[in-house]
């Protein structure tokens, strides 16, 4: 029971990087159509950019976890507007060759600049240790991981059910030729929407520097589970991607407890029954095709 | 109100419009009837901004709006429904409803709607497309009154309706004329259209083969039932 109840918060803490990573990505293929997978790869530049800004400037765990995803909004909207934008019109399959050429391109450079061996972070001391439930001493950075996770889920949640921008990208992830029709702007959010996907993706970068080896290859196995995740919850599906990150989380800490060698795969299985029982994934909308 | 001067229509090397010409003028009702292919969805995708392989004039109040992108032609006063009534499942009625904006003062107004609308005002907070077919496209009907658009474009908007829905539609339409809103009505259903229409546009293969009264239309309904086929 205690044992259960251990990898059940590890597997959420797992399990929240990857809802917000996710989350990300559904916005951007929502909206643009585009499989991002450079978004491993803007993990990981989350999680340098805190380690960076620790060691240069003192930076605290609190502060770059408004600042980094700032700079990565920034970031993403540079790399819509510069790179992404031009191959729009384009077969998706481009996005996704170029989105892998960034990977290729951010992975090395971080390599050059700050080697191979990893970055230190030091955990502040009010997330270290643990604290004792049901007499059981859980991580307290994990429990932090966790809602933080579930509050950026909800607020992320709110803007799309409950204001007016929320209701334009719904529309648009819908039907964006329709949304357009009726006089919405589609290609004006491209841009921010591109960039707050990239945004959280930095922000589950930042929040992994002080619990994960920060390297530049780290965003590598990431990005991979990530496709896992979003294909599990329905891909542009906003809850199936929070839904399938915590799953996934969880299925990769008990198969880690249980059955380690089989850990990996496991989601891969778990990815295979969904698509069979479910092609559109757990949350995803079957095209409706008259 | 709207004038279409020598539209032709291309997919690829096939030819879908042939120099079309017709206009829809400020409370007039017209009609664009013509079998399955013919040209009709093309013709209004054009007019909406969302066909681009083409040649022609489109002009809304003489201002030539051929190469606008399809949001501006909406804000410029066209209101389009499309022929699967493009109903948004991932948004409630109501926002269905406040979707697009207004272009227009006259706009109707949410209790307007309602007030026409029945049935949207019960299931307002319902998802888009858990309506049933007539109620949907009610709503998308409802939707492009709500802008004050002053051209609508409707893609046979009594396509699989009960009897009781399409003279519920056409009532509508009748509404929408009175107060001065342009329609084109793209239907195959001879009888319905005769009901509401002013005048018909015959096109066949692409081209604008007649172009009829209310009265000859009536008249000649037998012969040009046959003629197209429906």
């Amino acid at each position: 029971m205690n044992a259960v109840l251990q990898y059940t918060v590890q597997g959420l803490a797992a399990g929240s990087f990857y809802a917000l990573a996710a989350l990300g990505l559904a916005v951007i293929f929502g909206v643009l159509g585009v499989v991002n997978f450079a978004h491993g790869a803007f993990y990981m530049l989350g999680a340098v950019a805190a380690a960076v800004l620790l060691d240069t400037v003192g930076m605290s765990l609190w502060l770059a976890l408004i600042v980094v995803p700032l700079l990565m909004l920034v970031f993403g909207m540079l790399v819509e507007r510069l790179l992404v934008q031009w191959l729009l019109p384009l077969d998706p399959l481009y996005n996704l060759l170029l989105t892998f050429g960034l990977t290729l391109l951010l992975v090395d450079l971080v390599k050059r600049r700050y080697g191979v061996s990893g970055l230190p972070y030091e955990r502040p001391d009010v997330l270290s240790g643990r604290i004792q439930v049901a007499g059981v001493g859980l991580p307290i950075y994990q429990l932090f991981v966790i809602g933080v996770a579930l509050l950026v889920c909800l607020g992320v949640w709110l803007l799309m059910t409950r204001t007016r921008v929320g209701m334009i990208v719904r529309a648009a992830t819908e039907r964006p030729e329709l949304a357009g029709a009726l006089g919405i702007n589609v290609g004006r959010w491209v841009t921010p929407v591109f960039g707050f996907g990239v945004a959280l993706a930095g922000l589950a970068g930042v929040l992994a520097a002080p619990f994960r080896a920060i390297t530049a290859e780290m965003g590598s196995d990431f990005i991979i589970i990530l496709f896992a995740v979003v294909v599990i919850g329905g891909l542009g599906s906003i809850v199936g991607a929070v839904a399938g990150g915590f799953l996934v989380g969880l299925v990769e800490a008990f198969g880690q407890a249980y059955a380690p060698t089989f850990a990996q795969v496991l989601i891969f299985v778990l990815m295979a029954v969904v698509v069979l029982a479910r092609p559109a994934g757990l949350f995803g909308r079957e095209e409706a095709t008259a | 109100m709207l004038d279409v001067v020598d539209l032709s229509a291309w997919y690829g090397e096939a030819q879908a419009l042939r120099e079309a010409t017709l206009s829809v003028a400020a409370g007039e009702v017209v009609t664009l009837v013509g079998r399955n292919g013919a040209g009709k969805t093309t013709l209004v995708r054009c007019l909406m901004g969302l066909h681009k392989q083409l040649t022609g004039t489109i002009r809304l109040d003489g201002r030539d709006i051929t190469s606008l992108p399809a949001h501006k032609r909406a804000r410029a006063g066209l209101g389009w429904v499309q022929d699967d009534r493009g109903v948004f499942a991932n948004l409630s009625v109501e926002e269905n409803l406040l979707l697009p904006p207004k272009v227009s003062e006259s706009a109707w107004t949410l209790e307007q709607v309602y007030d026409a609308f029945p049935a949207l005002g019960s299931r307002r907070r319902a998802g888009g497309t858990t309506l049933s077919g007539g109620e949907q496209q009610m709503l998308a009907v409802a939707r492009v009154l709500r802008t004050g658009a002053r051209v609508l474009l409707l893609d046979e908007p009594s396509e699989g309706l009960a009897p009781v829905i399409v003279a519920q539609i056409g009532d509508i339409v009748r509404t929408a004329k009175q107060s001065g809103v342009g329609v084109l009505l793209i239907e195959q259903n001879v009888r319905f259209a005769a009901t509401v229409a002013d005048r018909h546009y015959l096109l066949a293969q692409g081209r604008l083969v007649e172009s009829l009264d209310n009265d000859e239309f009536v008249a000649r309904q037998d012969e040009l039932l046959e003629h197209l086929g429906i």
